[in-house]
């Protein structure tokens, strides 16, 4: 082991992270709203919107993240003049673009899906009775149907998003210098591979170590009932509890 | 987009794709019969009594699911050749340039990486089938081999075909990070043509379509399998 190359790498490795956050969280927050609409369009009664939907992520599913980006990387080069034209150049010849674009589309179309099981999931009767009480769509969408969808969802969502974070790692091939782009880089210039893939790799299992806590401590948070601690248990012995809890 | 690029022959890159397409489907089955014999071997020991075979399989899954494949392939593409010069030099005495064989790199790395996923799906799949089964046999004196081909390999794999099939769509499309290390298949052999025509949209637009393709007949073989292997399942 070659320990003052694992400290450089170390050292060189730590200024991707940035980069790498940044694409993994920039790309999953659109990512969301984009699946979201898809999911709408998916449970939609209009036909034409549904199938809408499904071509998008049966297309986004069965292609490789690669090609949807060098597709929007590179191709978008094969119509420059007409991109200059309409002043939308100045976003696709910038990677950072490109590769959010890519990544967002590409998360959009799984995370849909995720959120389509989670809504479905959401017990029918009590959408009639939301109705009944003559809550508007928005109303009972805001309030019934999504804060129970994405407690169904949000164990799948984690893997999605630990996912993403190995995804980003494909935007080194189109110039970024996130942490595979670095690592690639040092590895190329000093041929020692083992050594900084051992930091690379430790950098990807922290973060998405990170992100299992950060999934866990959000489903406690959502779903209380289910992760009573101790002391909360202790707490309801002793107290009487409150009726309007009482189902 | 200039459709006279794609005709078959000299003059268009049809001919190429398609062999581009070939190629992924060689890597592709390959690593997955790799990833599958790895896959198994893990399942094994993660059921196993042994707890050093168990904390073994789950340092394998957790790692290998948590790191991105790109830099898996970096590290076994510039580590073998690393390995192969070393070799080289020492025992031939040859000191030029060597860079390890591009299909088995690609089928090892992707092999590996898919290995951890099938390695959950076995395992899920073998704890799916009922303990009574197991004892029943062994009650009528079945042998330990009997055992395996008779009661738990049929109903295992029925129980994991679904998951076998998400894995194989998995291999196949991270074989396109092979392209990274030169191995011509549908996304280095787009690449290629993309730089000599200068239409690059077309042609990873090209690559897509085989990739879709792949996918979509692949899923149907799939869904095939499943309905062939739950023949005689009664549902209700």
């Amino acid at each position: 082991m070659n320990w003052g190359l694992m400290s450089e790498a170390l050292y060189q490795l730590r200024g991707g992270v940035p980069k790498t956050l940044m694409l993994v969280s920039v790309s999953l927050a659109l990512g969301f709203v984009v699946a979201v609409g898809l999911a709408q369009m998916r449970l939609s009664k209009n036909r034409a919107l549904s199938a809408l939907a499904s071509g998008y992520v049966y297309i986004f599913r069965s292609t490789p993240l690669l090609v949807q980006i060098f597709l929007i990387y590179y191709g978008s080069g094969q119509f420059r003049p007409f991109l200059q034209d309409i002043g939308l150049w100045v976003f696709f010849r910038e990677p950072y673009f490109c590769a959010i674009l890519a990544l967002m589309l590409n998360t959009g179309a799984y995370t849909s899906e995720i959120i389509r099981g989670g809504i479905q999931s959401v017990p029918f009767g009590e959408v009639e009775a939301g109705r009944a009480i003559g809550m508007s769509r928005f109303q009972l969408f805001r309030r019934v149907v999504f804060p129970q969808a994405i407690r169904q969802a949000l164990p799948a969502y984690g893997n999605e998003v630990i996912l993403m974070v190995k995804s980003s790692s494909l935007a080194s091939t189109i110039t970024i210098l996130e942490v595979t782009g670095i690592a690639k880089k040092i590895i190329a210039a000093t041929f020692q591979p083992v050594e900084v893939f051992i930091i690379a790799g430790g950098i990807y299992l922290t973060i998405n170590f990170n992100v299992t806590l950060l999934i866990r401590r959000a489903e406690r948070r959502l779903n209380p009932q289910f992760y009573r601690d101790r002391s909360a248990r202790a707490a309801a012995k002793t107290e009487k509890p409150a009726d309007a809890l009482v189902h | 987009m200039d459709l006279s690029l794609l005709v078959w022959g000299d003059a268009g890159w049809s001919d190429e794709m398609l062999r581009g397409a070939l190629m992924t489907l060689a890597v592709a089955t390959a690593a997955y019969a790799f990833s599958i014999l790895v896959g198994s071997l893990f399942a094994a020991c993660k059921l196993s009594s042994w707890l050093i075979l168990r904390l073994l399989a789950d340092v394998y899954t957790t790692v290998v699911r948590g790191i991105p494949e790109l830099l898996i392939i970096y590290l076994v593409f510039f580590g073998g050749g690393v390995l192969l010069r070393s070799v080289a030099s020492g025992i031939f005495g040859f000191e030029g340039y060597i860079d390890p064989p591009l299909f088995v790199t690609g089928l090892v790395c992707i092999g590996v990486s898919a290995g951890a996923y099938n390695t959950e799906v076995i395992r899920g799949a073998v704890q799916a089938v009922p303990r009574g089964q197991i004892e029943a046999a062994k009650a009528i004196g079945m042998s330990t081999g009997q055992r395996f081909w008779r009661v738990l390999l049929p109903q295992t794999a029925r129980y994991a075909l679904p998951g076998l099939g998400n894995v194989w769509q998995l291999t196949l499309k991270e074989t396109s990070l092979i392209s990274v290390i030169g191995l011509v298949e549908i996304m280095r052999q787009a690449a290629v043509a993309a730089g000599s025509t200068k239409e690059p949209f077309t042609f990873y637009l090209v690559a897509a379509v085989l990739y879709l393709g792949l996918t979509s007949l692949s899923n149907q073989g799939f869904r095939r399998a499943e309905v062939w292997a739950n023949r005689g399942v009664r549902y209700g």
